[in-house]
């Protein structure tokens, strides 16, 4: 397994070279939060509401300022308690995102991840689109040791989540994870059959949790707040999962997520293994948004 | 939308420049708070912006207004051309080798980018043009990656040549050389395994690969929702494997595609094509003058410039 440590402990480089609250040391503040895809609006809001506080409670030292920031990102990025109570349920978990941001592979993450717990876990193979989408879920359903539904490209993906419900009952699972076909938030017609999928899911299991958690790239930008918001039009969003986190992406727009929706990151993607899935720390995420690596220093 | 509302916003700021004559200072300023702004929030890496406003800046100070324009209106102008020069001035191709020689290509990029997907739809291209094209299985980690990339090229009427996953990257390229050789084709496309630009591991097994074969074009695969990380990304590819060109997917989303200016930018190579959906011939060229105005969300503002 991998950890972040190498990319928390150097966060303080940052705010070095600073002996008092001004300009410089605010533009330095945005630079590093634009820079870590927090976006434009809410890296302001964050900055003025520090401007606030600092003039509030009377704030003279720079690593002060740094503390109040740090804290209050932290603050907002918990993610509560009740955020897991799916794992411990009778629960069907239903994963969405834009193509490639990693839900196949974070269904096998998670499989594994349960199936470890000795929880019974069954996979609703319900991307029968993408050429070998099938082929590679069953992948991770045998390194899980977990058994999967469906899988035929071409198929429906509503019937196979129908019968995937229907297997998971007669097997009596713990819980069923649907994998679904990557699909950009703007494709009316798959948005359609994404809710026409959910709507399966409602009808057939109502005695199970539903947690639906959608998949968003580390590495993507401003983008990934209009996926958060077009995929929770069509299914109750109750978590985000940030893939890649194992990469320099900061995954900033988390914060702007949760900001704009309430809705908390559960879990962390770094790296490509059975084991490389991560329950999201916030302490870890918002000191990794303020660490800076020297040698990616761009010329002006 | 935010396109409008920033459309709303310049004009805004346009109502409020009077000057006549020649851009003041004061009217570049103003107008380029809001470019800043835009392109910011298009995903353009805020380096490549400070630069680039220093330098919009610098040349527009002092330019003659046009007749029709407002001094906001100019700015934007010049803004736009810039940028349009930056993204490349001209559609572009991948450069083939003379005569019947075959051309080895080579795709690059993070996981999940859409390397395999922009190979099948590359052989699909080529096919057209009478070209036979060969794919090659170089991903021996992901699961189903192989047959991912069969089913394409089965759709697309391509051979695919793998060895499965136990042989490396550079001995399967090796081995494929030959193979095409020997089948007359005169383009090959390996398809390696999505990675990270900081796995030292990996970024080695493509400088393998190139050591390995002779491979004519290295293109990177970018993803045109990427954030300012881009710049990071495209930056170690360029410097760890040297690149030729890029080719930007998912722009059939609604991002506004601001990493195609930043990957430019840093790495001065040319965006060949852009993805366009995920069915086989969703592949377009690219189109400076497109994405410029895509990345400014200003397409009214642009239109009404043009006119003047
Ligand atoms: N480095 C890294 N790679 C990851 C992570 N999660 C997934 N990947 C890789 O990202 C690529 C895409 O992952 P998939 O699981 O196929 O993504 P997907 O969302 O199911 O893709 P589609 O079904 O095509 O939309 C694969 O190469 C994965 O190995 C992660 O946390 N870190
Ligand atoms: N909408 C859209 N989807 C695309 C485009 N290009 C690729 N995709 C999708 O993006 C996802 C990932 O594509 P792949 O071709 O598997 O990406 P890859 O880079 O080979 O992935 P790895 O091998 O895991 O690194 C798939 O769901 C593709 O269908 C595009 O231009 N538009
Ligand atoms: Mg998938
Ligand atoms: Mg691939």
């Amino acid at each position: 397994t991998k950890t972040r440590d190498n990319i928390v402990s150097g966060m303080d480089s940052i705010f070095h070279g600073f002996s008092k609250i001004d300009d410089d040391f605010y533009e330095e503040l945005e630079e590093t939060l634009i820079m870590g895809d927090l976006g434009v609006r809410t890296t302001e809001e964050i900055i003025e509401d520090l401007k606030a506080k600092v003039r509030e409670r009377h704030i003279k030292e720079p690593m002060e300022c740094r503390q109040l920031l740090i804290d209050s990102i932290k603050e907002q990025m918990d993610v509560g308690e009740t955020a897991y109570e799916f794992e411990d349920r009778k629960s069907v978990v239903f994963v969405i995102g834009v193509n490639g941001v990693g839900k196949t592979t974070t269904i096998g993450k998670l499989a594994g991840k349960f199936r470890a717990e000795r929880k019974k876990v069954v996979l609703a193979a319900a991307d029968t689109f993408r050429a070998a989408a099938g082929e590679q879920l069953k992948e991770w359903a045998n390194r899980a040791q977990v058994d999967m539904i469906g899988g035929q490209e071409g198929a429906d993906p509503a019937s196979v989540v129908f019968d995937a419900v229907a297997a998971a009952k007669a097997r009596k699972a713990d819980i069923l994870l649907c994998d679904t076909a990557g699909r950009l938030h703007n494709k009316k017609n798959l948005m359609e059959e994404l809710k026409k999928i959910y709507r399966v899911i409602e009808r057939e299991y109502p005695e199970a949790y539903h947690e639906t958690l959608v998949v968003l790239d580390a590495t993507t930008g401003q983008n990934a707040l209009a996926q958060a918001k077009e995929f929770n039009e069509v299914a109750d969003i109750t978590g985000v999962i940030l893939t890649k986190m194992d990469g320099t992406a900061k995954g900033g727009i988390a914060v702007a997520i949760q900001a704009e929706l309430g809705i908390p990151v559960k879990y962390i993607g770094v790296g490509e293994s059975i084991d490389d899935l991560q329950k999201f720390d916030a302490d870890e995420f918002v000191n990794a948004l303020f660490y800076k690596e020297e040698q990616k220093e761009t010329e002006d | 939308m935010a396109f409008d509302s920033l459309t709303e916003k310049l004009q805004n700021v346009f109502k409020n420049l009077r000057s006549k004559g020649r851009l003041t200072e004061e009217d570049v300023k103003a107008a380029l708070k809001e470019v800043k702004m835009a392109l910011l929030e298009a995903d353009v890496n805020f380096k490549v912006v400070k630069g680039f406003i220093k330098d919009v800046q610098e040349r527009a100070i002092g330019q003659d207004v046009m007749n029709g324009l407002n001094p906001g209106q100019m700015v934007i102008k010049i803004v736009n051309e810039e940028l349009v020069s930056l993204m490349g001035a001209e559609t572009t191709e991948i450069q083939l080798q003379p005569g019947s020689a075959a051309t080895v290509i080579m795709m690059a990029g993070l996981q999940g980018a859409g390397k395999t997907t922009t190979t099948a739809k590359l052989a699909g291209k080529f096919k057209l043009k009478g070209k036979k094209p060969l794919l090659v299985a170089c991903d021996v980690y992901r699961p189903a990656a192989i047959k991912q990339l069969q089913i394409n090229g089965e759709k697309q009427g391509v051979e695919v040549f793998s060895m499965g996953d136990k042989v490396k990257p550079a001995d399967i390229a090796r081995a494929a050389m030959e193979h095409g050789a020997k089948n007359g084709n005169n383009i090959i496309i390996l398809d390696t395994a999505g990675r990270l630009h900081i796995d030292e591991d990996m970024m080695t097994e493509l400088q393998e690969i190139k050591e390995a074969v002779t491979v004519h074009q290295t293109i990177l695969v970018v993803d045109a929702m990427t954030g300012q990380d881009a710049v990071n990304v495209a930056g170690s590819f360029h410097e760890k494997i040297g690149i030729d060109g890029v080719i930007v997917t998912k722009l059939d989303g609604d991002t506004r595609g601001g990493a195609a200016l930043s990957i430019k930018a840093v790495t001065g190579r040319p965006i060949l094509y852009v993805g366009m959906g995920e069915k086989l011939s969703d592949l377009e060229q690219f189109y400076p003058d497109r994405m410029a105005s895509r990345i400014l969300g200003m397409g009214d503002v642009l239109t009404l410039i043009e006119k003047a």
